[in-house]
């Protein structure tokens, strides 16, 4: 899911840029606010876990490959918020540092992995989760909230990709990214909802249950509504 | 830090360790690029021309260790391994120092 150089247009990934600058400027805000001394140490681990975590790329025999963020499960242990900044600072070294992901595409991978996954994942564990949840309904909520959180990722990555012949074309040819939305959202959606989505959901579930047993005061989405 | 946050540095080296996995399942498995992430080149073959802005595309950056390697398409699987885990040791510590020196600042200022 990590756009390269030359598969978006200007007029795509500059909006883009804008749109991720002005959240990453309000996450650092939010992370400011927010600071504890016994959680820094979790800051640091997040960004490194997030960059490790998509090294582990996962195939589809004679197809294709992909794999999890882990955005979902930083946004539930630390906040959608410090997700935004922690899921950023991995991209941007993948982009600049191994060519994971395109310079130009910083804003628009950022706004898909960083934003837009994040706060749909915290969102749909909230909604899930309900009140006074047992472990069952934590653990499903867990779950969707990987699994719908990258999907959802994939679903605006698609939509950035498949509107270039729109609006990028000459002489009929394409000039960025040359499939339409009608071969670009099922194919990253669709790869996401059989595989990829499930495997986030799993390793979502399992450290968010590791992290209850072990530092159950250090949970986000669980604990924000007591401070 | 606290002897669970220890524990969890100890899970992350042991990722970075693992990471290889990540590239030999899918050759093992011949599962080719990821959607929309393929090389000017096989764009040409799988479209038959190379969209213009695309082909522009790929020179907009030399990153310094390309695709977590660099020892190039031919290297051996077992150097390709060992790329790998370098990478994913220099890209978390990267990571992890970066954040840890981002929120040192942002403390810094609250005071």
């Amino acid at each position: 899911m990590h756009i390269p150089d030359g598969y978006l247009s200007p007029q795509t990934y500059l909006p883009l840029f804008v749109a991720f600058a002005g959240f990453m400027a309000a996450a650092l805000r939010k992370v400011k606010e927010g600071l504890q001394a016994k959680n820094v140490p979790y800051l640091g681990m997040a960004a490194a876990f997030c960059f490790l975590i998509q090294m582990f790329n996962i195939p589809i025999p004679g197809g294709t490959t992909g794999h999890a963020v882990g955005a979902a499960i930083i946004a539930l242990i630390l906040g959608p918020w410090t997700a935004v900044a922690a899921v950023s600072v991995a991209l941007i070294i993948q982009a600049f540092v191994f060519g994971d992901g395109g310079i130009t595409a910083i804003g628009a991978n950022c706004f898909n992995m960083a934003v837009v996954m994040p706060f749909t994942a915290a969102w749909i564990f909230a909604l899930v989760k309900g009140r006074a949840p047992g472990p069952r309904r934590i653990s499903l909520a867990a779950f969707l909230s990987g699994y719908l959180g990258l999907t959802a990722a994939a679903l605006a990555a698609a939509v950035e990709f498949g509107i270039q012949p729109l609006i990028a074309s000459e002489g009929g040819r394409p000039l960025y990214a040359p499939y339409g939305l009608e071969i670009a959202i099922p194919a990253m959606v669709g790869e996401h909802l059989v595989i990829f989505s499930i495997v986030e959901g799993v390793l979502t579930m399992l450290v968010l249950r590791y992290f209850l047993k072990n530092d159950p005061g250090a949970v986000y989405a669980l604990y924000e509504e007591g401070r | 830090m606290s002897a669970f946050q220890k524990k969890l540095a100890c899970v992350l080296l042991a990722l970075a360790v693992l990471a290889p996995l990540g590239i030999y399942l899918p050759a093992k498995f011949n599962a080719g690029d990821a959607w929309g992430e393929w090389s000017a080149k096989k764009i040409g073959e799988m479209l038959g021309f190379v969209p213009a802005g695309l082909a522009k595309g790929e020179g907009v950056w030399k990153a310094p260790v390309p695709d977590y390697s660099l020892g190039g398409e031919d290297d051996t699987p077992a150097r390709q391994a060992l790329w790998y885990i370098a990478s994913a040791l220099i890209g978390a510590a990267l990571c992890a120092g970066v954040f840890y020196g981002v929120s040192r600042l942002l403390a810094g200022k609250k005071r």
